[in-house]
């Protein structure tokens, strides 16, 4: 046991720091920092500066453009994106549709998608979700009819997260209504600009509007546009959601977080002196830094473990970091809350236009409370978290 | 980067496991509690004959250098079983002290004879008033020719009746609760004006009170500088605290393992328990919580080795803080998931808790150390 990063190590995690100290623009780390939302711009920029320096796609295989990383670079890498902060690759075109197409998608595919993906050049997003099929995905209804050398597209998706910029979806799709709820699924990529595709916004609780309905009214695809066999879609979606296990406890972002409470429970007065000086506002704060500790290290047991076993067999250990990590997001942001106290309340009508000086840091505190909400919800709700450890660990 | 166990750790793992598995069933657990002191001979020797007892003391002491992981090992292996010897009173502390402070003269003295199972320590430290603060020490040492004169009186030393040897904190100048004049005193047992009163702890394990008065030693008692020794006594019991994780990481597996086993074959409304989803979500936060646990006494074993005294003692603090929390939580579960059997002594379930409610208070509690890690300026 070792608990020392190599001199290699280290020296490429200053290599990745100062690579994104010269290169992140100012304004999107500040926006990051302040929890705001970014534009489209400003993602896309900055996703492009990345893959120019070849770390676009870093976890993908050499031959499709990933770098060769070990197991705790990958780690170190985007604990140091979560960290600066700068923004992270785009989930769903590098993590997720990614690998289903260089995994199982014929070469013409490869060629065609994967370098428009590691250069946004198409921005996807992921048609799982529908309003009667949450966390039981597999009950969902959206149907693909083959017809002469298309597919016919009919249905609902919803959750689906930035559809407003997206050029393409990668969806599950109901093609054989007579087998049992898993087996009939398959997997069929389009353009978001296709005919009977209709975008429509949620308005959620923090008052943005990250998430979209997607109607689909007949709408034509291409029969080449299936990834894989038909029929086999669910296996390709348990793959993809299997696929990234590490990155989901977001060490870095909760590092970041706690690191600005602290920051700023310096600054702000109760009692006629900063917050910082109340022993039990100091003790809540440790409190979750030692949680976050504790996942820090949950997480490098299950990375070391990859880099030594490969991926095959998860660690148990793993299916810790969904629960825990989105517990301490939703922590770090109950405690920028207590930070700011009544100064949570003002609504920041105007954006970031910087008519409201007064209101830059603390405006955005509150809906980054709210909309954190969601972080035990999505990607299996922590519910269903507990039902697969149930499961799959303990044999219950 | 790596937490796996080497070739040698693994097999001594191997070994105390098989030992334990051979000779440490609940059964005779009950058995050993009934001899005398509360914990078995015969076993003390066989961990002796595997060279467990030796295992932390440089080889050129008879030992086999081992460092924290091994102790890791140990410890979680002893919780698991829920062993009673005095491994953590006579190896990890006593030794510890030794280890660290230990002329060769005093090494001598002692070690071959911790390390052969024929001679056990006790560590006398708590007072009446300390409560955790290692510093907060009345009992005083007082010059007298070469040697010195020890007064006072010492709380729930575990293993204290038994001990052939007590390592005992005193001040030696300064105030109660001055950092500055306090020293360790290795003091035989059975020297004049030391009296002890015996008894059980909740736990199973057995402790003393024990009273100096006007106790002599000789010069040769006194364990590093006598007038300024806190930062030993805080390094040994950094390690005891270390050791103590890992002991209740073995015994929330063992709780864990336990309970799982219970919801599956108790059966109520025709089904086993452990179909219902309410104790499904408990069993798997169970889980979490003991996950978290180890990675912190993983992270405190490892820490045990940093040069900067208070990173260390930050790290350390921190994982008692991660397993207080952690214990009680599996602890408390294990009994509302065993229901009225988990109440009863018969089941092994409650001797688990028990001992791993002891292990919170002991050596500061989880409120304790989170303020320590609060004021030492948190651990981000």
């Amino acid at each position: 046991m070792d608990l020392a990063f190599t001199k290699e190590e280290q020296a490429f995690r200053q290599e990745v720091r100062s690579f994104l100290r010269d290169n992140v623009p100012p304004d999107t780390r500040r926006k990051l920092v302040e929890g705001r939302h970014l534009s489209k711009d400003e993602m896309v920029t900055w996703w492009r500066i990345l893959n120019k320096k070849g770390w676009g796609v870093s976890h993908w295989p050499k031959q499709y453009g990933g770098t060769g990383w070990t197991s705790v670079q990958h780690y170190i890498f985007n604990e140091e994106l979560q960290s600066y902060p700068a923004p992270q690759p785009l989930a769903f075109g590098v993590s997720m549709v990614g690998p289903v197409i260089y995994t199982f998608g014929n070469e013409e595919q490869k060629k065609q998608y994967l370098p428009r993906i590691a250069n946004v050049d198409d921005w996807w997003c992921q048609g799982f979700s529908e309003p009667g099929s949450g966390s039981d995905l597999a009950s969902l209804k959206t149907k693909a009819e083959r017809k002469g050398d298309k597919w016919i597209i009919n249905g609902q998706k919803t959750w689906t997260t930035l559809a407003q910029h997206a050029d393409m979806i990668f969806c599950l799709c109901r093609t054989d209504p007579s087998a049992k709820k898993q087996m009939g699924i398959s997997f069929i990529v389009f353009s978001m600009k296709s005919k009977g595709v209709t975008v429509r916004p949620i308005q959620t609780i923090d008052g943005g509007a990250e998430v979209n309905e997607v109607f689909f009214d007949d709408v034509e695809v291409p029969i080449e546009n299936l990834i894989g066999e038909e029929n086999k879609g669910w296996d390709y979606a348990k793959f993809l959601l299997g696929n990234e296990r590490t990155g989901i406890a977001r060490v870095g972002v909760s590092k970041e977080r706690l690191r600005r409470i602290r920051d700023l429970a310096g600054k702000v007065e109760s009692g006629g002196k900063p917050i910082i000086q109340d022993a039990a506002f100091r003790e809540k704060l440790a409190a979750c830094e030692i949680e976050l500790k504790a996942l820090e290290l949950t997480q490098l047991r299950v990375v070391a473990d990859e880099g030594k076993h490969g991926k095959g067999k998860p660690n148990p250990a793993s299916s810790v970091l969904k629960i825990k990590g989105s517990e301490i997001q939703q922590t770090t942001t109950e405690l920028l809350m207590e930070v700011i106290g009544p100064f949570a309340a003002p609504y920041d009508v105007h954006g970031d236009d910087g008519s409201n000086e007064a209101m830059d840091w603390t405006a955005q505190i509150a809906p980054s409370y709210f909309n954190n909400r969601k972080v035990s919800i999505y990607g299996g709700s922590n519910e269903i978290q507990r039902n697969i450890i149930a499961k799959a660990v303990l044999g219950l | 980067m790596d937490f796996d166990l080497n070739e040698e750790q693994r097999l001594l793992k191997e070994s105390i496991d098989g030992l334990l598995t051979d000779s440490y069933d609940f059964e005779s657990r009950k058995k050993y509690m009934k001899e005398k002191g509360g914990w078995s001979k015969t076993v003390w020797l066989k961990l002796a004959e595997q060279g467990l007892l030796g295992l932390p003391f440089a080889e050129a002491d008879g030992g086999f250098g081992g460092g924290g992981v091994e102790t890791m090992i140990v410890m979680e292996a002893l919780g698991k079983a829920l062993v009673l010897e005095p491994y953590l009173a006579t190896v990890v502390i006593g030794g510890g002290f030794l280890r660290h402070a230990g002329t060769d003269a005093q090494k001598t003295a002692h070690v071959p004879a911790i390390i052969d199972g024929s001679k056990t320590l006790a560590f006398a430290q708590l007072e009446k008033n300390s409560r955790y603060d290692l510093f907060d020490v009345t009992t005083t040492a007082k010059k007298k020719g070469d040697g010195w004169v020890i007064d006072g009186e010492k709380f729930v030393v575990l293993n204290g009746e038994n001990a052939d040897t007590l390592v005992v904190t005193a001040r030696t100048k300064g105030d109660r609760r001055d950092k500055a004049g306090i020293g360790v005193f290795l003091v035989p047992a059975d020297a004049k004006g030391v009296s002890k009163k015996g008894y059980p702890t909740q736990d199973g394990l057995h402790a003393a009170d024990i009273t100096f008065t006007g106790v002599e030693v000789g010069p040769d008692a006194v364990l590093g500088n006598p007038e300024d020794s806190l930062a030993l006594i805080e390094r040994v019991v950094d390690e005891a605290r270390i050791a103590l994780c890992a002991e209740a990481v073995g015994l929330m597996d063992e709780s864990l393992k336990t309970t799982v086993e219970y919801i599956k074959t108790r059966k109520q409304f025709g089904v086993p328990i452990g179909s219902f989803q309410s104790l499904q979500h408990r069993a798997s936060d169970m889980f979490v919580a003991a996950e978290q646990a180890r990675s912190m006494s993983m992270f405190a074993t490892m820490a045990g080795d940093f040069e900067n005294v208070q990173e260390r003692s930050n790290a350390v603090a921190a994982a008692k803080v991660q397993i207080g929390k952690s214990l009680k939580f599996v602890g408390q579960q294990a009994i509302q998931l065993h229901g009225g059997i988990g109440m009863t002594m018969e089941a092994k379930i409650g001797h688990y808790f028990k001992r791993l409610t002891m292990i919170e208070n002991s050596f500061g509690d989880t409120d304790y150390h989170q303020r320590r890690v609060a004021d030492g300026g948190g651990l981000i």
